[in-house]
């Protein structure tokens, strides 16, 4: 018998703050965290900015040892996990221990740790290679680290499907949930890309704006990187009002599914297919959506192309749906940005408040629904989406409920 | 370096990272009819990038359709002289 699934806790690290609190008021006011890149010294890249964690001290979060032990995209993978928890209220037992799941996803882990020891070695003629490279490079390193501070002593993995990852991850924790496989779920993701092997590469693939993030807007050239994490705390609904938990929302459906066309353009077909799993999935039907969190990275291609899909599912009930892409403002987080996003569709959906797509100046022919220009909205919203598609053309669509 | 010389240097990168025989890609050739997709693009500017140590601004790279394009906008920023760091 499927249960019914909801989010009883939130953490967020980005660069719109430290917490959800920060992360969600930077939302509600239209105000994006992208600023010149601060990690890497200028001159070095074709593009300048970025959205990063800023005041980012891990001493402040570990002591000393413990963060030598994590490289960032681990750190704030557990930092989001723990305000997830402590905001849910969670008492342990040894049982609900064996019975939580942790699952994350990353794109790339800790690529910061091994650009640094590669470089030692490489460059710098240094023969050896720091053992705990391996530890803190491995993607699961997050899912490990929340699993040892907490104690769970359930299924604990992680995804990778480059910006598909976390939406991976929450769908199966979701449904690890529902089915009863799990009795709690701790999902989401993180990452950190500011490393300067990592950001020459996505420069080489010419999709980063030298400007800002303007998804859906005519003048958009291209996506922002972000680093950061997030967690939510999964649990079936009546474990959740026994004990009193508060209720940020429902988790209603997972649709998932690969384009099989390219492995880096998009494709509506695919795009549409996972949207409609997705409703499927959770027994909706396209007339029910009325927000929608979109993937919007900004780039010609995708905000094109998920218009196209948006169109092709929903038919004339597109020109009622709403949309922005909060990656305006926490830029593309790679495999943290399901987790990012599902945070901010959930939160919108409790404040009745849906955040806006910063940065936009023109309207697009090719992007024409209502995307929320600039400023948030008051509306309440009963069920939303939230879209990843990732290269490798590995589509993920959650869909949300407000409590 | 004569119009011919780099003519003959960039389908000989062309058919390099395509991994098609050089005698297919002519100076006429446009990136659609050797089936050339955006990312076989910018894997082809990365290689003339190196290959000539100059930089392709992105808004250069979006023109960029067929051997001749390439061709002249290489001569263009070898005009230019040579890129900083």
């Amino acid at each position: 018998m499927n249960r019914r699934v909801v989010i009883t806790g939130v953490g967020v690290v980005c660069a719109l703050g430290h917490n959800s609190l920060e992360f969600w008021q930077a939302l509600a006011e239209g105000r994006p965290g992208i600023r010149p890149i601060e990690s890497i010294e200028p001159g070095l890249l074709r593009f300048e900015n970025g959205a990063e964690v800023r005041n980012w001290d891990p001493s402040r979060h570990f002591d000393e040892k413990e963060a030598g032990m994590l490289d960032r995209f681990a750190q704030f993978g557990a930092v989001a996990a723990r305000e997830a928890v402590a905001d849910a209220g969670l008492e342990w037992s040894r049982e609900l221990r064996e019975e939580t799941a942790i699952v994350t996803g990353s794109c790339v882990g800790g690529q910061g740790t091994e650009d640094e020891g590669f470089l030692n070695l490489y460059r710098k003629n240094i023969p050896r290679v720091n053992p705990l490279t391996i530890p803190r490079t491995m993607e699961n390193a997050a899912a490990s680290r929340i699993s040892l501070e907490l104690g769970v002593l359930g299924p604990t993995f992680t995804l990778s499907t480059a910006c598909s990852s976390s939406n991976h991850a929450i769908g199966h924790a979701f449904w690890m949930v529902r089915s009863g496989a799990a009795r709690l779920a701790i999902a989401g993701g993180s990452e950190a890309v500011f490393s300067l092997g990592f950001l020459k590469a996505w420069e080489a693939m010419r999709v980063v704006a030298p400007d800002t993030c303007r998804p859906f807007s005519k003048d958009r050239r291209g996506l922002i990187l972000g680093e950061g994490g997030a967690m939510l705390v999964l649990e079936p609904l009546d474990f959740a009002r026994a004990r009193g938990a508060r209720i940020y929302g429902e988790v209603m459906g997972f649709g998932m599914g690969s384009d099989a066309f390219h492995i880096t353009q998009p494709s509506a077909d695919g795009a549409a297919r996972a949207m409609r799993a997705a409703l499927s999935d959770g027994g909706l039907k396209p007339e029910d959506i009325g927000y929608i969190n979109a993937h919007g990275t900004a780039t010609q291609a995708n905000d094109a192309t998920e218009t196209a899909a948006i169109r092709n599912l929903f038919g004339s009930h597109a020109d009622r749906l709403q949309m922005s892409s909060t990656k305006s403002m926490h830029g593309h987080t790679l495999g943290a940005a399901g987790a990012l996003e599902a945070v901010a569709t959930v939160l919108a959906l409790r404040h009745g408040i849906l955040p806006p797509t910063a940065n936009y100046t023109e309207p697009d022919a090719a992007c024409d629904l209502d995307v929320i220009p600039n400023q948030a909205r008051r509306a309440q919203v009963e069920y939303a989406l939230s879209n990843s598609f990732a290269f490798g053309g590995l589509n993920a669509v959650l869909a949300f409920r407000s409590a | 370096m004569s119009n011919e010389e780099l003519t003959e240097r960039v389908r000989r990168i062309i058919a390099t990272t395509q991994h098609l025989s050089e005698d297919k890609v002519t100076a006429d050739s446009t990136f659609a009819e050797l089936n050339i997709d955006s990312l076989d693009g910018i894997n082809i500017l990365f290689a003339v990038e190196s290959e000539f140590n100059i930089n392709i601004p992105d808004e250069a790279a979006q023109t960029i359709r067929s051997v001749r394009d390439v061709v002249e906008g290489i001569a263009k920023l070898l005009a230019e002289g040579p890129v900083r760091a």
